[in-house]
């Protein structure tokens, strides 16, 4: 039986296939239907997470299947303090498959450690939050028409933000692919993802968006949060050179993706949405695609693709 | 100098970093143990300056080789038998170790599942760093 833990679990091949099946089910959504009829997702977040906790249960209707779970360790046996592993060998019971999203980082692993059903990390903590990757890499694919040979610009927060370390990780191991780290001093990447993970490709860090613009097949953006900074008057100097309008907008190729992993606040401006480049609505519905594939992946349900 | 009978049958924890000899009676849990123990601290050595040798009255089986393998894998390990060394056993970094070190991460599940055991798995032996299962989190 097969988890997804961690977005480096699927080999470059099995990821692939993976993707391959997410693009076939968004050409023939009615071939999906019924797939998973009779079958049931356990979506366990024991933190609200509404976006991504309604897009495994609308995944998995989408397949013909059901969605049972609770949305808020308070309404969960968790607030009685039952263990993670207690809690899985229960719902082993309950669902064929599960999706937890726990504040706590390994929670998931642990599920993993003793359930019966496929267990997939819908985010632990700051650790790991592998379906987002997933979604990226469609996205990314989808759009563009390849995984290779491009310049991403990863924008604002890229010390905390692990939806940009996990994308890093996981385009490093496509061909040709330039980095450009955008953000200010205070955040940037951390040591390990320099060291560790960019180590021997191509990459720069800057802090200017507008000087990277030019460069950029695909643009990150990233929330750059108040509490992240040391002192206010630093935040209110740095903010607004980290916000996407229309005018850095115009300093882009015709044909630069801008994805945001979203929820966004004020990093991109709102006449910004209207533009044809601006994917990260279409991210969303991508989104529900590979969780669709990975559903039926992880359930052995996948049919042969020709 | 100092005189301490060898053991007949048993083990000899040799080349001990001097002064660490109590850290290992602890981790490795001598303290358990019903045989004859004894802790030589500060004992001149050529290689080292100065060394700490544990004797312990007991089966190999008994010892947990991954604790030691962690804590120093410069430790030779002498099998004694009647009253001669019969075997050495040379330490290695253990690629797992379970309920030796605790990871520190508060983010980390085995912070608030204090049943769960510690695991860490070496994910780096050049820099002989460890990593927790759990969370990944670097043990420093």
């Amino acid at each position: 039986m097969k988890h997804l833990l961690n977005p480096l679990d699927f080999t470059v091949e099995e990821t692939n296939r993976l993707l391959d099946l997410a693009s076939d089910i968004e050409k023939h959504p009615d071939r999906y239907a019924h797939l998973c009829d009779g079958k049931k997702i356990a979506t366990l977040f024991y933190e609200p997470s509404t976006r991504t906790r309604l897009s495994f249960e609308a995944a998995m209707m989408n397949l013909g299947g059901k969605a049972l779970g609770f949305s808020d360790a308070a309404n969960s046996s968790a607030s009685k303090g039952e263990t993670v592993e207690d809690t899985i060998r229960v719902v082993s019971c309950y669902a064929d498959i599960c999706a937890m999203r726990h504040p706590k980082e390994g929670a998931p692993y642990v599920a993993s450690l003793f359930s019966r059903i496929p267990i997939i990390n819908a985010g632990d903590g700051g650790h790991q939050h592998p379906t987002q990757t997933l979604a990226d890499l469609l996205t990314i694919r989808s759009l563009q028409g390849r995984l290779d040979n491009f310049t991403i610009g990863f924008c604002g927060d890229l010390k905390f933000g692990r939806t940009v370390h996990s994308l890093i990780n996981a385009l490093t191991r496509y061909s040709n692919i330039k980095f450009i780290l955008i953000s200010p001093p205070e955040l940037k990447v951390p040591d390990y993802v320099r060291d560790d993970v960019l180590q021997g490709f191509e990459y720069e860090e800057v802090t200017s968006l507008e000087e990277a613009m030019p460069k950029l097949d695909v643009l990150y953006m990233t929330r750059v949060q108040r509490e992240r900074f040391f002192n206010e008057e630093e935040y209110i100097r740095m903010k607004d050179s980290y916000i996407l309008d229309a005018e850095k907008m115009a300093l882009a190729k015709d044909n630069t993706l801008v994805l945001h992993p979203l929820p966004r606040v004020n990093e991109i401006a709102p006449e910004v949405d209207n533009d044809p480049r601006a994917s990260y609505f279409k991210q969303v519905q991508y989104a529900v695609y590979v969780r669709m594939a990975l559903i039926l992946t992880l359930l052995d349900l996948a049919p042969e693709l020709n | 100098m100092l005189n301490i009978s060898g053991i007949v049958n048993g083990v000899v924890l040799d080349h001990i970093q001097a002064g660490k000899s109590m850290q290992i009676y602890k981790y490795l849990g001598l303290d358990k143990l019903d045989c004859q123990i004894a802790i030589i601290k500060n004992v001149r050595s050529d290689k080292m300056g100065k060394k700490d040798i544990i004797k312990i009255e007991c089966g190999i089986d008994t010892l947990n080789l991954d604790v030691l393998g962690y804590l120093d894998h410069n430790i030779t390990i002498n099998i004694i038998s009647d009253g001669k060394v019969c075997d050495k056993i040379p330490l290695t970094l253990p690629k797992k170790i379970t309920n030796v070190i605790r990871c520190k991460n508060p983010r980390c599940i085995t912070s608030v599942e204090p049943h769960l055991p510690h695991i860490f798995h070496l994910t780096d032996p050049e820099t002989e760093l460890y990593r927790c299962a759990y969370c990944e989190e670097k043990y420093r």
